[in-house]
């Protein structure tokens, strides 16, 4: 009969504490803010934003009409004719092509010579310059594009030359480039979303951030720890309520992120670039089940390193720098793709990282790597949440005077 | 009833408290007295366990506060010198907040509240937040927080500091129905006035050290001094730290 109610209270006493501290933050305007608006919808919104001018910047590339001045178009009317086909504009002569180059006036130049037309007619090569700065990355699309037209023009007339001294085309070209692009719709979609995954993990950091930093610098701030430390409750029972608050925080600003990916993926328009993206039910359950503990880990994390604060101004300065650690993965794995190991799995925010963008490619996550991904984070979790119950037993916490 | 024997606590080199023996007993007021920095706050703080003393031993009715500490603190109801009220909560939640975490049931918890509340006279201010609260509704709320549990042994830290002299004769009668109760209520305090008037027995600390520990009446006639005040600073050698 006494074990039962001790067990009641024993359960009693976390709940307690989480409820309070769920209630408390819900009354802190900032907090609600941050954790449930500005804090997971940044990320989508961002993220849409920057999809759709990536988008339109490529669309723009491959419709627009180019404007290329080109100096000497009277000698080659069937040229400019066939660059015109193209979707180019010539553009009346420059007087200096180099310089229109280098001050940016045009992106590319042509200059055909005077003794095209002479050279042609004999059946000479002949040189058509192009002009260009292969500093500046915005124009070398122009660049490929001119260049390419250019060399379409010189291997068709070629071919026609063949044929006419009754030689078969194939003989100028003995060994061909046959392209076999074995990207999917869905993993070119890759390259652009490799940064997806950080935002869910900044959606989770920051709805947990406020609680955290309240519930040890800010108390330390508040003297409320000493009190609090008073009641007959062991300190890690008070602590584990105050973990769970964060949690379910951040937990509730996550679900918000992957909800709101749901919905502005609709109005993503990655069909027109050849891509296909899949946010929906089965991926936003394989983003939950996959971050789930590091919920745990980020909290722990968050709450260890707020400790360390004598006040909530430094406990933010604190946290906030710890904010860059999970871009790490996003960033390196964005610039430079290594091929995926199974130990990569089991560490923590990279682990989350391959998943997530193995789910994106269409190809999902194996159960392997699941539970690879799920372990290795839950036990760093672990780890850390031990160390901070550690920390919240030292004196020094709560004596704030 | 609370006895203390032969605390020490030192942080790094300085000795805060250095062999603080007394008891407080049931249905006494008892005063810690001394100077600012003399070592009350942080001998308070070893008998309701937040620090653990270097050596020497707390006893709580009995039990010792080295095994079984939370036993202790459910005995105990205690006002810290940091108060530390949760302002986004209204008073009644903070109370209300504690009152859980002693695991007290709800029957109980309406009757403890509603007469703790008439006898600190703050049902105007029960179901406001308590951010913008004076100092005397801020200690009413937090005694009433610590007394929830309904403890046989009440330990107050400068209870009445920052108070106003209304809030502070509330405070006293307060302290009064405690003792009359049959608690054991034992405060600190470095202000004579108070502890001239309302205590039954007075332990002097100084230097981490306590230089007396009698009734007010003999404290006088062992000094020779008529007045409490001359006597106290004769007996700590000093008159610093002291506030009149």
């Amino acid at each position: 009969m006494n074990a039962v109610a001790s067990q009641a209270r024993r359960t009693g006493a976390m709940l307690t504490v989480f409820l309070k501290e769920v209630r408390e933050n819900l009354r802190d305007r900032r907090t609600v803010l941050s954790a449930f608006i500005t804090g997971p919808l940044l990320g989508p919104l961002l993220f849409v934003m920057l999809i759709n001018m990536q988008v339109s910047m490529q669309l723009d590339k491959i419709d627009k009409p180019l404007h290329v001045p080109v100096i000497g178009a009277q000698y080659a009317p069937n040229l400019v004719d066939a660059l015109k086909e193209g979707g180019i504009v010539p553009d009346a002569a420059v007087a200096d092509p180099g310089q229109a180059v280098r001050k940016q006036d045009a992106d590319v130049v042509l200059r055909i010579a005077a003794g095209y037309g002479a050279a042609w007619r004999k059946g000479e090569p002949v040189q058509v310059e192009m002009f260009y700065d292969s500093s500046r990355q915005d124009t070398s699309s122009a660049v490929e594009r001119v260049q390419k037209l250019v060399e379409a023009y010189a291997r068709q007339q070629g071919a026609m030359r063949l044929v006419a001294r009754g030689m078969s085309p194939g003989t100028a070209w003995p060994v061909l480039v046959a392209k076999r692009d074995q990207a999917t719709p869905q993993s070119r979609a890759v390259l652009l979303f490799a940064m997806l995954p950080y935002f869910f993990v900044i959606a989770l950091f920051i709805g947990g951030m406020p609680l955290a930093i309240d519930l040890t610098a800010g108390e330390r701030e508040r003297q409320s720890l000493e009190p609090l430390f008073a009641n007959p409750v062991e300190r890690w029972k008070i602590l584990a309520g105050k973990l769970a608050a964060i949690c379910a925080f951040s937990c509730a600003s996550l679900a918000i992120t992957v909800l709101a990916f749901a919905v502005v993926g609709q109005f993503i328009p990655a069909e027109k670039l050849g891509m296909e993206l899949d946010l929906g039910w089965h991926f936003a359950g394989t983003v939950l089940l996959l971050m789930l503990p590091l919920v745990l880990l980020l909290a722990s994390l968050q709450t260890l390193v707020a400790a360390f604060a004598k006040s909530y101004r430094e406990a933010q300065t604190y946290v906030s720098l710890l904010m860059m650690v999970p871009a790490i993965p996003s960033a390196v794995l964005a610039f430079l793709p290594i091929k995926a190991q199974a130990w990569m799995y089991a560490v923590p925010l990279l682990g989350q990282n391959l998943g997530i963008m193995q789910q994106l490619r269409g190809d999902g996550v194996t159960l392997d790597q699941l539970g690879l991904c799920l372990a290795g984070t839950l036990a760093a979790a672990l780890v850390a949440a031990g160390i901070t119950a550690q920390l919240y037993r030292s004196e020094r916490l709560a004596i704030s005077g | 009833m609370i006895e203390v024997r032969d605390l020490h606590k030192a942080f790094g080199t300085v000795k805060a408290v250095d062999g603080v023996s007394f008891t407080a007993r049931d249905g006494e007021i008892t005063g810690l007295l001394g100077p600012n920095g003399a070592g009350k706050t942080t001998t308070l703080r070893m008998l309701y366990t937040l620090t653990q003393p270097d050596s020497g031993q707390v006893l709580v009715d009995g039990v010792d506060a080295a095994t079984d500490p939370l036993a202790v603190r459910r005995a105990l109801g205690v006002l810290p010198d940091a108060r530390g009220l949760y302002k986004r909560l209204t008073s009644r939640e903070n109370i209300e907040y504690f009152a859980r975490l002693h695991g007290i049931a709800e029957a109980t918890l309406r009757a403890r509240h509603d007469a703790l509340v008439d006898a600190l006279e703050m049902r105007d201010i029960l179901d406001r937040r308590t951010e913008g609260f004076s100092q005397g509704q801020r200690v009413k709320t937090a005694i009433a927080r610590a007394l929830i549990h309904d403890p046989r042994n009440v330990i107050l830290d400068e209870p009445t500091n920052g108070l106003d002299v209304m809030a502070t004769r509330g405070l006293r009668r307060f302290m009064q129905q405690l003792k009359a109760e049959g608690r054991c209520v034992l405060f600190s305090s470095h202000i004579m006035q108070e502890v001239a008037a309302l205590c039954d027995r007075i332990v002097v600390i100084a230097h981490g050290r306590v230089v007396a520990d009698e009734t007010p009446d003999a404290l006088r006639a062992q000094t020779g001094e008529a007045n409490l005040e001359d006597a106290f600073v004769k007996i700590i050698g000093t008159d610093e730290g002291l506030a009149a």
